[in-house]
């Protein structure tokens, strides 16, 4: 879990320092807050808001609008599965529900071991290799039973 | 000095290309050093990545699909030494690659490059004809620049198809001390990858593309808004981003001249709502990704209220060989008033899945039977989705349908981006409708009414449907929605989630539990 800096407010202060200079800011601070913190914590916030001299409301919308933005930690392992209409056509679902199955947990959740977060995603852009997926952000295209059992147990590891 | 070509798209990353050009670059240094490994983009035969090419007297011939096993046969049979092609035998070899059916049948005006160069090399750039657009408009006006545009007749390739043309016009003649480019590049649409292709394969394209419009409207700034989930595009557009500023290709000074153009990649966070002009500008901005109201339009107050030239990738994209080889040669193509070419994407279930990219008007069953060569499943094909997850189902009854805006719109379809999904005969189209709604639901902006409550209406509506619950009634129930989400939607996720939902509905009313209709009758 360590490959994450625990947040702090003064790392928060200087990431929104970087990036203040920029043509409308928030969404490049949120990606590089994610990237150092793993997720963006309630408690930036208020800093970003007090930064950037927004209101605390328009900063926690903009956070809770975009799929990406986390607001727990992950797993220590993402594992993400195509579920649109190019990888439906090639029996997504069903590498889905196995994936659910071995892991115990459905999508958008976290194994309790803490070891893998199964996420759903509409689109890797792979369509003509489809099923799709994205462990740790390497791609995987011509997912299959065999395909999928090696991510799992990768991630499981 | 032998070149060996192994893409680094994202495609072909994810079937192994990496892990093959690793191999084969451990092996080629066994060999000496007069190998060189070029990480190329995609030729768009997406059925035979990872595809290794080998160049002999300036011919390219090909292997694929290569996995990491394969290496050391290749290496056994040749590849790395100088010995003539016709001595090299391999059960991979696919000959000569220009010579490949796949890629003879088609005419690449935008993806000229593509798959043959290095993408992050600006030397090969311009040894391949590249800045020749920009070289051109520099020795035009502005204005001339604008209309040699609306004379090619572009429309908007993201799936609009607005004249590109009238929308650089406004821009141009509407008066700011700012104006802006943005490049629509979230490309979120299922059974869409041309984007994300073009920026891996030829990230120069657009840079040339968004310059010349900058100088066409008096625009100096530029932002690329890429979809988060394309990694390997932002580092391409950044590599290339860099090196064209180095070379003065961008900066205050454009090729020497007296225009100024800065361009920026940003990246978006996985909201496919964003993908709509205005929801996009408002997240530039650093906002909630909602719709805006159209007026005031983004051509007179776009980004932070600049006016602002909005485009998707392969618009901007189609702009250098307008402008190197003027715009009746591109007009030249086409069909009624779809002119130029078309990057189609072949996908799902297809057994010759890839990039195809043809001048308007080939039909669809020419797409799918001849050119995808049917199913992947080998299974009958049942329906086809063409424009993304907001397109029609078309049943094999509509294959005659040329490929062009207006043919696909007279059939209550839409080409959108140009993707094609092929399903075969195990798809549940009343899944698909359900499925249709629901990503609706979760993408909704919740701006309005219609598409943020509509939606989940919708598949719940559905669900009642497929339990065979009061089918006549429930199914109603859908229609009306469809009609108020259509007609009250405030854009395209809205307005448009019937279109896959009332096709499925209409060509396939057996899977609702609806007696099924005549041939002739669903063709209508």
């Amino acid at each position: 879990m360590s490959r994450f800096e625990p947040w702090s407010e003064e790392r928060t202060v200087e990431i929104v320092l970087e990036h203040q200079a920029l043509e409308g800011p928030l969404m490049p601070i949120l990606h590089a807050l994610q990237h150092v913190f793993g997720h963006v914590p309630e408690e930036v916030v208020p800093v970003i808001a007090r930064e950037l001299n927004l209101s605390r409301a328009e900063v926690h919308g903009v956070v809770t609008f975009y799929h990406d933005f986390r607001r727990e930690l992950p797993g220590k392992h993402v594992l993400k599965l195509c579920r649109a209409e190019a990888c439906q056509s090639m029996g997504c679902e069903r590498l889905v529900a196995r994936a659910e199955d071995r892991l115990g947990v459905a999508c958008g959740g976290t194994s309790a071991d803490g070891r893998v977060t199964l996420e759903a995603v509409y689109c890797l852009g792979l369509c003509a290799t489809a099923p799709s997926a994205m462990l740790n952000g390497r791609l995987v295209g011509r997912l299959d039973n065999t395909r999928l059992d090696q991510l799992l147990k990768e991630a499981q590891a | 000095m032998l070149r060996i070509f192994v893409p680094r798209d994202a495609a072909a990353i994810a079937v192994g290309a990496d892990e093959v050009a690793v191999a084969l670059g451990a092996a080629a240094k066994k060999a000496g050093p007069q190998v060189e490994i070029v990480r190329n983009g995609s030729r768009g035969m997406l059925w035979l990545e990872p595809l290794v090419e080998i160049e002999r007297d300036g011919v390219r011939y090909g292997f694929g699909p290569v996995t990491v096993s394969d290496v050391e046969s290749l290496v056994k049979a040749g590849i790395l030494e100088g010995r003539p092609v016709a001595a090299i035998t391999h059960p991979l070899a696919i000959g000569v690659v220009d010579e490949h059916p796949y890629l003879t049948r088609q005419t690449r005006l935008t993806f000229a490059r593509c798959g043959i160069t290095d993408p992050v090399s600006l030397d090969d750039y311009r040894a391949h004809d590249g800045y020749k657009g920009l070289e051109r408009a520099l020795t035009m006006t502005p204005i001339e620049i604008v209309d040699e545009v609306a004379k090619s007749g572009l429309r908007g390739r993201g799936g609009a198809g607005f004249p590109t043309g009238i929308k650089w016009k406004t821009v141009h003649d509407t008066a700011g001390d700012q104006k802006y480019i943005v490049c629509n590049a979230d490309e979120g649409d299922s059974g869409t990858f041309a984007d994300r292709m073009i920026m891996e394969g030829d990230p120069f394209l657009l840079v040339e593309g968004m310059t010349i419009a900058g100088i066409a409207v008096g625009a100096t700034r530029g932002y690329i808004y890429l979809r988060s989930e394309y990694p390997h595009a932002a580092v391409a557009l950044n590599a290339a981003i860099a090196a064209a500023r180095k070379a003065g290709f961008l900066g205050p000074k454009v090729a020497g001249s007296e225009y100024a153009f800065e361009l920026e990649v940003r990246i978006g966070a996985g909201a496919y709502v964003c993908g709509e002009e205005t929801s996009l500008l408002e997240s530039l901005e650093g906002r909630r990704g909602l719709v805006r109201a159209k007026p005031p339009l983004p051509a007179h107050k776009g980004l932070f209220d600049k006016p602002t030239v909005i485009n998707n990738v392969l618009s901007l994209c189609a702009v250098p060989y307008i402008l190197a080889e003027g715009a009746k040669a591109y007009a030249d193509y086409g069909m009624g008033r779809s002119r130029g070419t078309m990057p189609i994407q072949l996908a799902g279930n297809l057994k010759f899945g890839g990039l195809f990219e043809t001048a308007f008007g080939i039909t669809l069953g020419e797409l799918v039977d001849d050119v995808g060569g049917g199913t992947f499943s080998g299974r009958p094909v049942k329906a086809v989705q063409v424009g993304g997850p907001l397109g029609a189902y078309f049943p094999r009854a509509l294959f005659d349908t040329p490929f062009d805006y207006e043919s696909f719109a007279a059939k209550d379809g839409l080409i959108g981006h140009a993707g094609v999904v092929v399903f075969d005969d195990t798809a549940n189209m009343a899944k698909q409708a359900r499925f249709a709604f629901e990503f609706c639901a979760i993408e909704s902006c919740g701006k309005c009414t219609p598409c943020r409550i509509g939606s989940t209406r919708g598949y719940e509506t559905m669900d009642k449907v497929m339990a065979g619950q009061d089918t006549a009634r429930n199914l109603a129930v859908i229609e009306d929605l469809c009609n108020t989400m259509k007609f009250g939607s405030l854009c395209a996720l809205g307005g448009f989630t019937p279109y896959p939902v009332m096709s499925a509905l209409t060509h396939f009313p057996e899977d609702f539990g609806r007696p099924t209709r005549k041939l002739a009758e669903a063709a209508e």
